[in-house]
């Protein structure tokens, strides 16, 4: 009762200052992914779809992962599955991000437009945004973090023109650094997303 | 769990006899303690002819289970035994002067007889199921970032098993309730995905493998359900689906979601989210519904929730300057105690002691912490850097 007291008027004084700055709070525009389809389901049944695990008491390892057993159905991507990754192409304008944020900055929008432009010009050509962060964070935060950057990159290209179907995300959360280092410098680098160019099998 | 017993038991069982008639189980004392968070003083005990493995052993069980070793004199238990090829041991309460225990195990290691006097110790003294004898999950990655391999160990690091051979990217392994099986998240098929991985038989399948974001899987008490993080709706969400796969549902909203954890009825989904500006932790109906706000105040940007498996607590890393492992009361009847530098809580099937990874230069190492006396140890330690330890309940 008495955390109401105190957050109500606090909540209000909130409201009362966005209304007359007119800063409102946007919610994300959000796509639904294209491709979305329901995983291999009871891989007892259906025979597995990823092969060779290790056991406990084993040898401690398996074999690789054994993709065409079972149907071996990818990872929803089926659009994308096979499409050769040219990640020269566009690296000139990966898109970098404020700390803990995946708003996209307005010094950012040629890169943004270059992308929609090299995407508009090729039209058998599809998108990969990888998400990244600095080490800053914990894992799963990051891992979730990552794939908002990938998003909200895959939105700012929709209000281009690009077909979000023509786009996939991923996020490393903090596992793919491009600098391993760990000042400013580093951590600036690497909140990031990186577009990779797709290009259909020739 | 019965399952779970049974397949340990074959792997290694510890045979226990009485050596005194004297001993019987039926005469524990429970230690009358008052436990606070972190400010609980811890019991004291005396250790004597214990000298190799069995010492060792004694020492880190009982350390993060709230003991602490010290003079005779200013003991209140005396442990006594040996370790001299099999494991011997007897418990004697100086203040009582009673022997509350007195027993020979043979059988399985030493390090395993061990564990069960630690186990035993801890029964005769607490009341409560020791965690000696108890496994983690987790992964291990040689760089500190990138690709890493899934491991399954002893709770206290040793006998490490490497389960998986990707060579991928993997992350938050879960045990499945009573059964040696893992869900975790897994980049092999060049996506994050969410596998099923029995380590009786070696076969896995994939449980989510939507476009976008598959991660954080969180085993439902009763095994049924998993909650996890997908962003195929566009936005990464907490989504519920059955134990194989099958009848999926999103249960939040919010921009910024994250690391789902079960209430131990299986009733609520703990995660963490953003609301009103201010990262927060949240609960929601685990079958959909109104989400409740809790009170994280005191420790900021809360993340990684875990609830204990006997309903009364949430731990979770509070990002301050570092990170730091905090402990609050499920019913908010208090703020959160900031209990030690780390990472990613998960707690002992008895709800006393959380398994957390924390920093030690750039890699991270696994460690153990008694939440009511805040004394750790780390774990054996593994080459590279170790992370998100899941304790097998």
């Amino acid at each position: 009762m008495k955390m109401n007291q105190i957050v109500f008027p606090l909540a209000l004084a909130l409201a009362a200052t966005l209304a007359t700055t007119g800063c409102k709070h946007t919610p994300m525009k959000v796509t639904p992914i294209y491709g979305s389809q329901a995983p291999n389901v009871g891989g007892e049944n259906g025979g597995p779809t990823i092969g060779g695990g290790g056991v406990m008491g084993g040898d401690g390892g398996g074999t690789g992962i054994n993709t065409s057993q079972g149907g071996g159905n990818t990872t929803g991507l089926d659009e994308f599955e096979g499409m050769i990754k040219d990640p020269a192409a566009l690296a000139a304008h990966t898109i970098h991000f404020a700390f803990d944020s995946a708003a996209i900055k307005k010094s950012e929008d040629s890169n943004v437009s270059a992308v929609a432009s090299a995407l508009s010009g090729s039209a058998n050509d599809k998108l990969l945004i990888e998400g990244n962060c600095d080490e800053r964070g914990t894992e799963e935060y990051n891992r979730a973090l990552g794939e908002r950057r990938a998003l909200a990159a895959r939105e700012a290209l929709a209000k281009r023109g690009v077909s979000p179907d023509r786009i996939r995300t991923i996020s490393y959360g903090k596992d793919k650094p491009t600098d391993p280092g760990h000042d400013d410098a580093a951590w600036s680098k690497n909140r990031r997303a990186d577009f990779i160019l797709l290009h259909p099998k020739p | 769990m019965k399952k779970l017993f049974y397949t340990l038991a074959a792997v290694g069982f510890v045979i226990v006899t009485a050596n005194s008639a004297r001993s019987q189980e039926d005469v524990v004392d429970i230690h009358k303690q008052i436990e606070t968070l972190g400010n609980t003083k811890p019991i004291p005990v005396a250790l004597s002819g214990f000298t190799g493995e069995g010492a060792e052993v004694l020492k880190f069980d009982l350390t993060v289970q709230g003991f602490s070793f010290v003079a005779p004199d200013a003991a209140q238990y005396l442990i006594s035994g040996s370790d001299a090829g099999v494991v011997t041991g007897s418990l004697t309460d100086k203040f009582a002067k009673r022997v509350l225990l007195s027993r020979s195990y043979n059988g399985a290691s030493l390090r395993r007889q061990a564990h069960a006097f630690a186990d035993d110790i801890v029964f005769a003294i607490t009341g409560k199921k020791g965690i000696g004898q108890t496994k983690i999950a987790y992964k291990s990655q040689p760089a500190g970032y990138g690709v890493g391999e899934i491991y399954v160990s002893d709770f206290d690091g040793a006998n490490a098993q490497r389960i998986t051979k990707d060579n991928a990217i993997v992350a938050k392994p879960a045990w499945a309730p009573g059964k040696l099986a893992l869900y975790y998240t897994s980049y092999a098929l060049d996506n994050p995905d969410i596998f099923y991985h029995s380590l009786t038989t070696g076969q896995r399948s994939k449980i989510a493998a939507y476009s976008g974001l598959n991660t954080s899987a969180a085993v439902s008490p009763d095994g049924s359900k998993i909650a996890m993080v997908l962003s195929k709706s566009g936005s990464a969400n907490i989504w519920v689906c059955n134990a194989d796969g099958s009848n999926l549902k999103q249960i939040s909203h919010g921009d910024e979601d994250s690391s789902p954890t079960w209430s131990p009825d299986g009733s609520w989904i703990c995660f963490a989210t953003k609301h009103s500006e201010r990262r927060r932790l949240a609960k929601v109906p685990a079958g959909g519904g109104t989400v409740q706000y809790l009170n994280t105040t005191g420790a900021p940007n809360p993340t990684e929730p875990d609830w204990s498996p006997d309903g009364k607590w949430i731990a979770f890393t509070s990002q301050m300057h570092d990170f730091n492992l905090c402990v609050m009361p499920v019913d908010g009847t208090n703020t959160p105690a900031v209990l030690v530098e780390g990472q990613n809580p998960s707690w002992s099937p008895n709800s006393r002691t959380l398994v957390f990874n924390r920093s030690m230069g750039y890699r991270q190492v696994l460690s153990v912490l008694d939440v009511f006396t805040k004394q750790y140890k780390d774990c054996a330690r593994a080459t590279g850097s170790s992370s998100q330890p899941a304790w097998a309940k």
